[in-house]
């Protein structure tokens, strides 16, 4: 992958959710526009990820959550999250990140303590899965930019659509 | 002397960034996207500006200025430096760039069969891609003290002319 340095991306990043905050002046309406950006990101981003990640098929749930905290975002965002708090039936985590680069520059002022700043990747997660069929919700119920210790993301899986042709050696 | 340091991340997340952005203003029908994108771009360069220029003398003279943004702020900004730069003397530049790395992947959608092309539907496409580009310029050309004009023209791609037009100070 090619690296740029991270801080034209992430200004460029900033200095969008301030012009969306100025233009629809309502910050759910903004955490709202910024998954719905991220969706139309992953589903393009999903394609270089395959082509360029050289992972083979996900075994399980659990194996699709490990290669996005740690192929996912370490090729992308350069960083890497970990995988935490399932649930007994596997369909359930949250990824947890401690360094997270969208939020470099940032201070959120207090009266815009609803405002999800990093909700894009709610949204790419969400779109890039959806192209290989997987079917999540996903959102932050900890943040670092409103005074968590860390940034958690959590990640749901509804339902998953399988292939069924050709793959008759699964059976 | 390159001016990247620290953390780096991939650059499609600048492509797909800026491919959306300019995608979502599209689809908005109440605020015009042309001025949303340039205030955002606008931002951006100023800050970059601010951060380049951090551990170095004063930048001067505008043709100083201009040279700045030709090479390191090109370098950094867009992976490569300005390939020419000429000038009238009388405040005007233009910067080519013979392969401008943002539009690298543009492509047109191919016409369906017995629509005659517009005269450069390429440089028709890219205009809504440069926006930013040029806005991100002129704010580091402001944040340098240089008032400017910036546009672009992309109808040779890959190479993209960027004319700089100073307001002559009165």
């Amino acid at each position: 992958m090619d690296a740029i340095n991270a801080e034209i991306f992430t200004l460029t990043y900033g200095s969008m959710v301030r012009q969306l905050i100025a233009d629809l002046e309502d910050v759910n309406e903004v955490n709202k526009q910024l998954d719905t950006m991220g969706y139309n990101i992953g589903i393009r981003l999903i394609d270089e990820f395959l082509a360029k990640s050289k992972t083979g098929k996900c075994i399980d749930f659990r194996d699709t959550a490990d290669k996005i905290a740690k192929v996912g975002f370490k090729m992308f965002l350069n960083t890497s999250a970990a995988v935490a708090n399932w649930n007994a039936d596997s369909t359930e985590c949250s990824l947890i990140l401690e360094d997270n680069p969208l939020t470099d520059f940032v201070e959120l002022p207090e009266n815009y303590a609803g405002l999800s700043y990093c909700n894009v990747l709610c949204g790419v997660i969400r779109g890039a899965l959806e192209m290989v069929n997987i079917n999540v919700s996903c959102s932050f119920v900890k943040d670092v930019l409103r005074g968590d210790d860390v940034s958690e993301l959590r990640l749901k899986l509804l339902s998953q659509m399988h292939e069924t042709y050709p793959y008759k050696d699964d059976d | 002397m390159s001016l990247v340091k620290g953390r780096t991340c991939s650059e499609s997340c600048m492509e797909l960034l800026s491919l959306e952005l300019v995608h979502y203003y599209a689809r908005q029908n109440n605020i015009p996207a042309p001025a949303a994108v340039e205030a955002i771009g606008f931002r951006v360069g100023r800050q970059l500006a601010e951060r380049y220029t951090a551990n170095r003398a004063r930048l001067g003279e505008p043709l100083e200025v201009i040279k700045f943004i030709c090479k390191e702020f090109w370098a950094a900004a867009f992976r490569k430096q300005v390939d020419n730069l000429r000038t009238n003397h009388r405040g005007t530049f233009v910067l080519k760039d013979a392969a401008f790395r943002w539009l690298s992947k543009l492509s047109v959608d191919p016409l369906p069969p017995g629509v005659p092309a517009g005269p450069s539907p390429v440089a028709e496409l890219a205009r809504d891609y440069l926006i930013l580009p040029c806005a991100l310029i002129r704010g580091a050309l402001v944040h340098l003290g240089v008032e400017a004009t910036v546009t672009a023209d992309a109808s040779n791609l890959p190479a993209c002319d960027f004319t700089i037009n100073i307001k002559s100070r009165n």
